[in-house]
């Protein structure tokens, strides 16, 4: 067992050898939140994700960005083991929230899933009124006092910057309102579980740019109280709303680091193709 | 060469079009059968029965002189057999249908599995009428009651919903699924909250047309033991009855002409039946659907 991880070290030294400068930039451990640790993913027999390690920063935006097909959903999707439901997906290594491997065998995903939240490409509110959106999460935990429920429903939209929109029709079908208020409503709902991470699965693409630099500003304000993971395949967004910026190609991180070096100064060949817009 | 070419295609042309024309009457022909079938059907029996169709007749008894025979005990039987239907079959072709959906894992099991009970489907229903004798009327000991024929019927459309409550379930789509998930939900109250409210109207639909099927069996119930003959209403779940159908059967099955004019009333009544159950099925099946789709936009 030794012998192969020192293998795939060696290989990572060869093949990956950005990986070591990398970590530097996040030694210490109390401003990361998520630490993943040679993650490798598998659908079936097809390798998605291959040795991936780097950490995520507390208060910060992280983007992950790359091409079509490079494994940018499946790993935002382990952050918060969405892929569980998929009865051919597996991993190995692990990926730490503060200190605790969310992949253990002793950890439920639900728990996971409570502390992680995530809002999704496409805007998926459920048929149902905006104000029972909202409640859906503390609802699920056993919440049941209606002055706690309407707390957490101002809040939530509050911070989702929806409140002054929609505090007078709470009660209306979420599904009556735009692609983008939709998408905050989605936002907020994930706030409504005071989650310790928000990841974020493409949340714009479904959007028009007035509704897209409405949730870019959003992701600015949320920041100074989560930590935000974002995939995006807007290279131009990835640099406007990060701080860091994870590249990703063929299911390896090809480079990591501040997004400010990431764009002006990449390390790496491959980066700069990429953000140049010479492939992808 | 040119012309040539282009006398060959309005040559073709013409072909097809009279090919198309030919196609055109045919199917048109196909729908004038079905319907002009259907309308005779209706016809014949409204100028038969509606003589006979007043408030007494749905009111009165069977009687041996036709004149004041009428259909009460049927109607109520037909009713209580069907709500007693409904009430086993529902929550059993439901659960079936989400442990099929939801929970079990994908392999040669669950395809065997699924497709018995897609044969189950299409099994003639006198089988079930004979199931129904031995295993509720003398295993179980009910009777021939009204209670013995409901389990009877509810077998038989058990199919019917399970198979149609799958397809409902699976139109839940994913992405609700996964937002219910991520908002920390487990498994069964993902299913709770989202999949059987959004579902329901598919399932209701279901429920109705296999009901509405259910209504008008007369094989089964009669290979069970339900009576020909009933000057009672049915008092409780394991009194006897009869229902619709079979009262219609027997009257068909007397010599005196008095009869043959209830049965066609008999008939009327139960085309309304039914009728207004598909229209039900409809409207709740729309209705729902309109709440539902405003998703998509």
């Amino acid at each position: 067992m030794n012998t192969i991880m020192d293998k795939t070290q060696n290989i990572k030294k060869i093949v990956l050898p950005g990986i070591e400068t990398m970590n530097k930039i996040t030694t210490n451990p109390e401003h990361f939140v998520l630490s993943v640790q040679d993650l490798s993913a598998w659908y079936g027999t097809a390798q998605v994700l291959k040795n991936i390690s780097f950490n995520i920063q507390r208060h910060q935006v992280t983007a992950i960005i790359g091409p079509s097909g490079c494994g940018k959903s499946t790993l935002i999707r382990c952050f918060n083991r969405m892929n569980d439901f998929m009865p051919v997906f597996r991993t190995t290594g692990s990926i730490l929230l503060e200190g605790q491997d969310l992949y253990s065998s002793n950890i439920d995903p639900v728990e996971v899933r409570l502390k992680i939240g995530m809002v999704f490409q496409k805007q998926n509110p459920f048929p149902k009124s905006i104000y029972e959106n909202v409640v859906y999460g503390p609802r699920v935990l056993g919440i049941k006092n209606k002055k706690k429920l309407d707390q957490v429903v101002e809040d939530s939209l509050k911070r989702a910057a929806l409140w002054d929109e929609v505090n007078h029709k709470l009660k209306s079908n979420a599904l009556s309102l735009s692609g983008g208020q939709q998408q905050r409503l989605c936002i907020a709902r994930a706030l409504a579980n005071e989650p310790e991470v928000l990841l974020l699965d493409e949340p714009c693409s479904a959007l028009d740019p007035i509704a897209t630099a409405k949730i870019e500003e959003l992701i600015q304000e949320l920041k100074r109280n989560y930590t935000i993971v974002i995939v995006t395949h807007n290279m131009q967004q990835a640099a406007r709303v990060s701080d860091y910026t994870a590249y990703l190609l063929l299911g390896s991180l090809i480079e990591f680091g501040e997004t400010k070096a990431v764009f002006t100064t990449p390390s790496r060949k491959e980066t700069e193709d990429y953000i140049t817009g010479r492939f992808g | 060469m040119n012309s040539a070419v282009a006398g060959d295609i309005s040559i073709l042309i013409e072909k097809q079009k009279l090919g198309e024309r030919i196609f055109k009457i045919a199917a048109t022909l196909a729908v004038l059968i079905s319907l002009g079938t259907l309308t005779a059907l209706v016809v014949d029996a409204f100028i038969d029965g509606f003589p006979r169709l007043n408030w007494k007749f749905l009111t009165s008894f069977p009687s041996r002189k036709p004149q004041e025979a009428g259909i009460l005990a049927a109607l109520f039987g037909s009713f209580y057999v069907i709500i007693l239907t409904a009430l086993s079959a529902v929550p059993i072709g439901l659960g079936a249908a989400i442990y099929l959906e939801e929970y079990a894992k994908k392999n040669r099991f669950s395809r065997f599995i699924e497709l018995n009970v897609s044969n189950l489907a299409g099994v003639p229903s006198i089988i079930y009428g004979l199931l129904g004798l031995d295993l509720f009327v003398r295993l179980m000991g009910l009777g021939r009651s009204l209670l013995a024929g409901a389990l009877t019927l509810a077998l038989l459309v058990l199919p019917i919903i399970i198979i149609s409550a799958r397809e409902a379930i699976r139109t839940v789509p994913l992405s609700i699924r996964e937002a219910a998930y991520a908002l920390g939900a487990t498994r069964w109250q993902m299913i709770k909250d989202h999949v059987v409210p959004l579902s329901l109207p598919g399932v209701l639909t279901g429920v109705i047309l296999s009901v509405s099927r259910a209504i008008g069996e007369t094989a089964p119930l009669i290979t069970m033991g339900a009576l020909t003959y009933v000057a009672f209403i049915p008092n409780g779940p394991l009194s006897p009855f009869t229902v619709l159908p079979i009262q219609i059967f027997n009257w068909v099955s007397r010599p005196q002409k008095g009869f043959h004019a209830c049965a066609a009333a008999g008939i009327v009544v139960l085309l309304v039946v039914t009728l207004f159950l598909n229209a039900l099925a409809i409207f709740l099946r729309n209705h729902y659907q309109r709440k539902i789709s405003a998703r998509s936009l």
